[in-house]
């Protein structure tokens, strides 16, 4: 049963197509990483995934519900850059986790007394198992950009979402800051068997990170007019084991991966 | 040495700083004593002890008709009017600001009302606030209010549009409502964005409200000062122009301590 389905989307700016016929399935639980060229389309895919533009044909469905048509809390994010907020302590970007889409977020979105407490609570134990507990009234722009991803990702796990967006979540950390958020996001992953779509330049990152690694690419070229066609998914590897998955178990022990086998036949 | 990286150390650049004043003042000092030598009398540069004792009369002595100390009675009377136009302009700044700003449905209606409002000179209608509000105190705060609500609206409406698409995607994920979007997320950013431009219209803003006390008014700094041309009394005029200037500073320095104590993760006030 697929958590995740896109379904024939088609995506175009005016005349110009960016995607076209993208057709996708995900379980519960796996983490897809999207590599592609820059312009290749996978970052419109991501905001499509998001809802945060609609596309031109097709629909993407979470839980076989239909169609969103703004971001909602059933899409978590973090973005490359600005996934925090600047104006609240590192405490209040969790609390406002919770905050701002509280069932009584009437005329003040914000928590007093006994419930606050709770939330601040609730986010002390997030900052004590991210590391940032000694951080927390500090502002964001003090920290560094690692602390800054991981306090961004988990204030996208606060609002407890189905699935988890991440728009190159570590491309601007340096190299041995990103080998700890690998560390850190594979240990969160490992608690919540959260689903993951994650974008990614970095092709070692997505392979390490991901069950499956989507490749973004225009199937057709017109060299007189490159923008003629738009990109879809080219290649859907099973980077689960380092990329050898059944090489290293029984068969019998990879259902889901047999059943993706059977109905998702890797576009080439 | 090249003259871009020289720096002068504390001390020099001290005295480099005062020495423009210092020069100002010893000018008037020498224009005032040459034109004096001339004419005891003169009227037009009298000399500092004299601006002095009429600035001292003026902050101490009641007024001899009405009983009031003249220049608290025209700086309270001026002050209440800029802080009430100010107040008004930085309420609609906000309020229309972060509406244009974040809901296209109301950019769309009022972005170009706006532009086009800002374009309007205020001192050209100052005489139909005279004419509508009469002579009081609703004109001359309404020309301050409509000489710097467009360009607050303006810049806040600028402001609120420039914080990040991110942000707003992440709250929206979050599930903040519009109401909890602009309260929770942009009004916080946009706060001591609104301080800078109030620090930058509060010159427009003396310049309104000295006009309209010039011209229609019983009492205010701006009043004294145009009262007074008629008796060529610079003895008053100058001590008022400085005790403006003075107030200006003492303005813009308090709402960049605001700033600074208010918003300490916005970085330092520019």
């Amino acid at each position: 049963m697929s958590f995740v389905t896109v379904s024939d989307i088609f995506q175009s700016y005016g005349k110009r197509p960016i995607l076209e016929r993208v057709n996708l399935e995900v379980a519960e639980g796996e983490f897809v990483s999207i590599v592609g060229a820059s312009g290749c389309g996978k970052s419109t895919f991501l905001r499509l995934l998001l809802a945060q533009e609609r596309p031109t044909r097709g629909s993407i469905s979470i839980e076989g519900r239909p169609p969103a048509q703004e971001p909602d809390r059933d899409r978590g994010v973090v973005f490359q850059r600005y996934s925090v907020f600047p104006h609240m302590t590192v405490r209040g970007n969790l609390i406002a986790a919770e905050e701002l889409g509280g069932e009584r977020a009437g005329l003040l979105p914000r928590f007093f007394g006994a419930r606050r407490r709770e939330a601040a609570k609730r986010a002390d134990a997030a900052l004590e198992r991210i590391g940032l507990a000694h951080v927390a009234d500090q502002y964001p722009a003090s920290l560094s950009g690692g602390m800054q991803q991981r306090l961004a990702i988990a204030q996208a796990l606060a609002g407890r979402p189905r699935v988890l967006l991440l728009d190159e979540p570590f491309g601007a950390l340096d190299p041995g800051t990103r080998l700890a958020m690998h560390a850190f996001l594979q240990d969160l992953r490992a608690e919540t068997n959260m689903t993951v779509f994650m974008v990614s330049h970095d092709l070692e990152e997505a392979f390490k990170l991901g069950d499956r690694v989507l490749v973004f690419d225009k199937p057709r070229w017109d060299p007189i007019e490159p923008e003629a066609w738009g990109a879809t998914i080219t290649y859907d590897f099973d980077a689960r084991d380092g990329g050898i998955p059944f090489q290293n178990r029984p068969f019998a022990e990879t259902p889901t991966s047999q059943a993706q086998e059977d109905d998702h036949v890797p576009q080439v | 040495m090249r003259w871009i990286n020289r720096r002068p150390g504390r001390l020099v650049a001290f005295g480099l700083a005062a020495l423009p004043f210092a020069l100002a003042v010893l000018g008037y000092v020498i224009a005032s004593d040459l034109r004096r030598a001339a004419n005891p009398a003169d009227k037009l540069l009298p000399a500092p002890a004299q601006i002095l004792d009429t600035a001292l009369s003026l902050a101490t002595e009641a007024d001899r008709r009405s009983g009031d100390v003249l220049l608290w009675l025209d700086t309270s009377a001026s002050l209440i009017r800029l802080a009430e136009g100010a107040l008004i302009s930085a309420s609609m700044g906000l309020v229309f600001g972060l509406l244009i700003g974040l809901i296209p449905g109301i950019r769309t209606t009022l972005a170009p009302f706006v532009s086009v409002i800002s374009l309007i000179p205020p001192l050209a209608i100052l005489p139909i606030l005279f004419i509508v509000f009469g002579l009081g105190e609703v004109s001359k705060v309404a020309l301050i209010a409509i000489g710097i609500a467009p360009v607050l609206i303006r810049d806040i409406a600028q402001r609120t549009a420039e914080i990040p698409e991110e942000m707003i995607v992440k709250a929206q994920t979050l599930g903040a409502s519009t109401w909890a979007i602009i309260t929770r997320v942009a009004l916080p950013q946009v706060l001591p964005r609104l301080i800078g431009a109030l620090r930058l219209s509060l010159g427009p803003a003396w310049l309104f409200l000295i006009a309209a006390e010039a011209i229609a008014s019983t009492e205010g700094l701006g009043y004294r000062i145009f009262l007074v041309r008629r008796y060529f009394a610079m003895d008053v005029i100058i001590p008022y122009v400085i005790w403006i200037t003075l107030l200006a500073f003492l303005m813009d320095l308090g709402l960049r301590q605001l700033h600074r104590r208010a918003f300490p993760w916005a970085g330092p006030a520019t």
